[in-house]
């Protein structure tokens, strides 16, 4: 793996990368080198596997966090590319053709964070939500509840517990107690 | 002139299909559905004992719930001996189980398939979810009460309950049509203007008939 | 005054029939239970079942041959049963048994078919025609077997007549087509697991593979006509293969003859539940070339066994 990433540093400068844990690492890369990097990859170094990809909100950034996760079957290691993109302007190039099925991942954060992707195949039909009128679900700035509420008619009469305390007042009292049975965390 | 009124009653009597591209409409039905009386008390009495031992499943896992029909059918808490059988199409099934939370887009099917069904027709909700949203009531794609869209004869609660107590909502259900307290058909028949315009609330692209026959 | 005590006669054989097939269907579903290791449905299942679907309070038809579908297929499970003699020399259960009813009953079998693909076709779901394509691909296959063995046998007895076939094999347990022509009954045992649609021939009204097959579309009271028929069908076609092959049911006694008629056919079924309890399904060109291939050979060899030495 150091190999590679030496061989990668050697292509693109200030490469960030973070090692997760042996077999997972994740390098964060600027927005106009991802295409020529993920075809590297793929072409030269043999991440051939593309898992997911994946957007995060980043509303204190006010950035979208977009990772697609790579796989190489020979050396067993899992590298996901992280690219950073503006959240005002949500754009991001297509890479559906480096690995076709990525159209379907487009779709699907399209509809969820509403980042567009020129150019990529069926990129505004419907994935999940369909007819969806409001602001795209997954953004943070969504209140889910307020939605739920004033759309879905709740049931009055809802009332939380917290699970641990709870349990252990209903169900698991004598449990608790009982001299036989103790648990190593109490 | 009291001809006149008579057509002008039965064309609001009549569905829109405004969801249909227009040159589609002649081709669905646009008739309500129309309530149903039962038949004299004891021929009623005998058809609903035939009809309480012999439910038919309609096969159609609508959530996370449908994962504990599974063990029903199977050796272990085999159904089968309470003449319970798993119906492949809504036309030939009489019990529809909403298993667990229903999406948007599940909704949809959910109603669909219910209007498809011969009556008499009965709902079993399964899990916490249909009954109040259970873990997923704040989620912007789930919806709170299943009652709202479809009428419900059982609820079983629970997250998710154990095969053991679909039996014994089951066995609820049973009791329920022997009285001959089931009548979600002809409930949905009676508010049927209600119940679509709840659907049409969350249903956004209604690109089905109004009534699915 | 003949007439109507032929039809009162009708009626009784055919109730008997009807009810006796349910009720068959009802033991094997309860067998089949057993093999699985659950309980299993109450015998009297198809009985409750059947007044269920009849008492649906709406039904849904697509027009003119959807309604007669079922009413095709009735009709051919009643032509079956009604040219079979049940009981050999009785008056109720002589039924219209007249000479060359061999080849009537055979039609039958296939018309139901027919009038049920002309039927389920008009519902409009993809999936009837596909089980309408593979039930009737796979009847084809199956006739095949079973129409060698018909020759093999007609030609065995020199008539097309089922009562004279019947009373060629009585006596004794040795005349029976079973041990006079033992290769014909292997090609038409064979053609009967096809026939009833356990488990190696099931692909037709399998569940899980094209939901329910042709009568998918079929609710309330057209389901309930066509379980009806399933009961009486069932009860026909062994009843027919306990006439040629199993040396019929014959006794001055109407109720011992009964039993003997209950027995046999019971045990004819137990084969093809045997064999359906222990297979997996196969795929539909499997089904075809399998029937196209041994029971035919054996077939084609029981004539030669028979018309040659």
């Amino acid at each position: 793996m150091k190999n590679i990433l030496k061989r990668l540093n050697e292509k693109i400068d200030d490469l960030v990368v973070v090692k997760q844990r042996d077999d997972l690492y994740f390098i964060k890369v600027k927005r106009e080198h991802t295409d020529f990097i993920l075809r590297y990859l793929k072409l030269d170094e043999n991440f051939k596997h593309l898992d997911f990809m994946q957007a995060v909100d980043y509303i204190e950034n006010n950035q979208f966090q977009l990772t697609y996760m790579l796989y190489n079957y020979e050396i067993k290691i899992n590298l996901g590319i992280n690219v950073m993109i503006d959240r005002e302007k949500a754009e991001m190039d297509s890479m559906h053709r480096i690995w076709p099925h990525l159209w379907q991942y487009q779709r699907e954060i399209h509809e969820m964070y509403g980042i567009n992707f020129p150019g990529s195949p069926r990129v505004d039909e419907s994935f999940v939500l369909e007819g969806w009128e409001e602001m795209p679900p997954m953004r943070r700035d969504f209140d889910t509840l307020e939605y739920s509420k004033r759309t879905f008619y709740p049931r009055p009469g809802r009332s939380t517990n917290d699970p641990k305390e709870y349990m252990k007042e209903k169900l698991y009292h004598d449990f608790a107690k009982s001299p036989k049975i103790r648990r190593d965390d109490e | 002139m009291e001809k006149k009124d008579l057509n002008e009653i039965e064309k609001e009597m009549k569905l829109a299909n405004e969801g249909l591209p227009e040159k589609e409409r002649i081709l669905f039905s646009d008739a309500r559905p129309s309530r149903v009386e039962p038949l004299n008390k004891y021929l009623e009495q005998f058809v609903n004992w035939a009809r309480a031992r012999s439910l038919w499943l309609l096969a159609f896992g609508t959530g996370c719930g449908a994962t504990e029909l599974r063990p029903l059918m199977t050796s272990r808490f085999d159904v089968s001996r309470f003449g319970i059988a798993g119906r492949p199409t809504p036309r030939q099934a009489s019990v529809f189980i909403i298993g667990g939370y229903a999406s948007i887009k599940t909704i949809k099917r959910i109603v669909r398939s219910y209007e498809q069904m011969q009556g008499p027709k009965y709902v079993i909700a399964l899990g916490s979810c249909t009954i109040n949203g259970g873990m997923y009531y704040d989620s912007y794609n789930t919806i709170n009460r299943i009652d709202y869209y479809i009428p419900v004869d059982t609820y079983i609660a629970g997250c998710m309950p154990r095969p053991e107590a679909l039996i014994a909502g089951f066995n609820r259900l049973k009791e329920k049509i022997q009285k001959g307290e089931c009548d979600g058909m002809n409930k949905y028949a009676d508010n049927f203007d209600w119940y679509k315009k709840n659907q049409k609330q969350i249903i956004k692209d209604w690109n089905m008939p109004d009534y699915n026959w | 005054m003949d007439i109507i005590i032929r039809i009162l006669y009708a009626v009784i054989s055919i109730l008997v029939a009807t009810v006796w097939g349910l009720t068959l269907t009802g033991i094997v579903r309860k067998i089949y239970a057993r093999v699985h290791g659950r309980f299993g449905p109450p015998v009297w299942q198809p009985f409750l079942d059947i007044i269920q679907t009849h008492s649906r309070r709406v039904a849904i038809s697509h027009g003119y041959m959807f309604f007669l579908g079922p009413v095709f297929r009735f009709a051919g499970g009643l032509g079956t049963y009604l040219f079979i003699p049940v009981i050999l020399g009785s008056t109720v259960f002589g039924n219209f048994s007249m000479g060359g009813d061999v080849l009537l009953v055979m039609y039958f079998i296939f018309f139901g078919q027919l009038g049920m693909a002309l039927g389920a076709g008009e519902g409009g779901h993809p999936y009837s025609p596909m089980g309408i394509a593979r039930g009737l691909s796979q009847m084809s296959a199956f006739e095949v077997p079973f129409s060698l063995a018909i020759i093999s046998v007609a030609i065995q007895y020199h008539s097309l007549n089922i009562t004279t076939i019947v009373q060629a094999q009585q006596g004794s347990i040795l005349n029976w087509t079973l041990f006079t022509n033992p290769l014909a009954v292997i090609a038409a045992m064979i053609s009967l697991l096809g026939m009833n649609g356990h488990a190696p021939f099931s692909i037709v009204m399998a569940p899980q593979e094209i939901p329910i097959g042709p009568p998918i579309e079929m609710n309330g009271s057209f389901l309930g006509i066509l379980q009806t028929n399933r009961g009486l069908f069932a009860a026909a076609k062994l009843i027919l293969f306990m006439n040629l092959f199993f040396g019929g049911a014959a006794h001055p006694n109407i109720l011992v003859a009964l039993l003997i008629m209950m027995i046999k056919t019971f045990f004819i079924y137990m084969f093809s539940v045997f064999v359906g309890a222990s297979f997996p399904r196969f795929r539909p060109e499997q089904s075809f070339r399998f029937f196209l291939k041994w029971p035919t050979a054996i077939g084609i060899l029981a004539i030669l066994y028979i018309a040659y030495l």
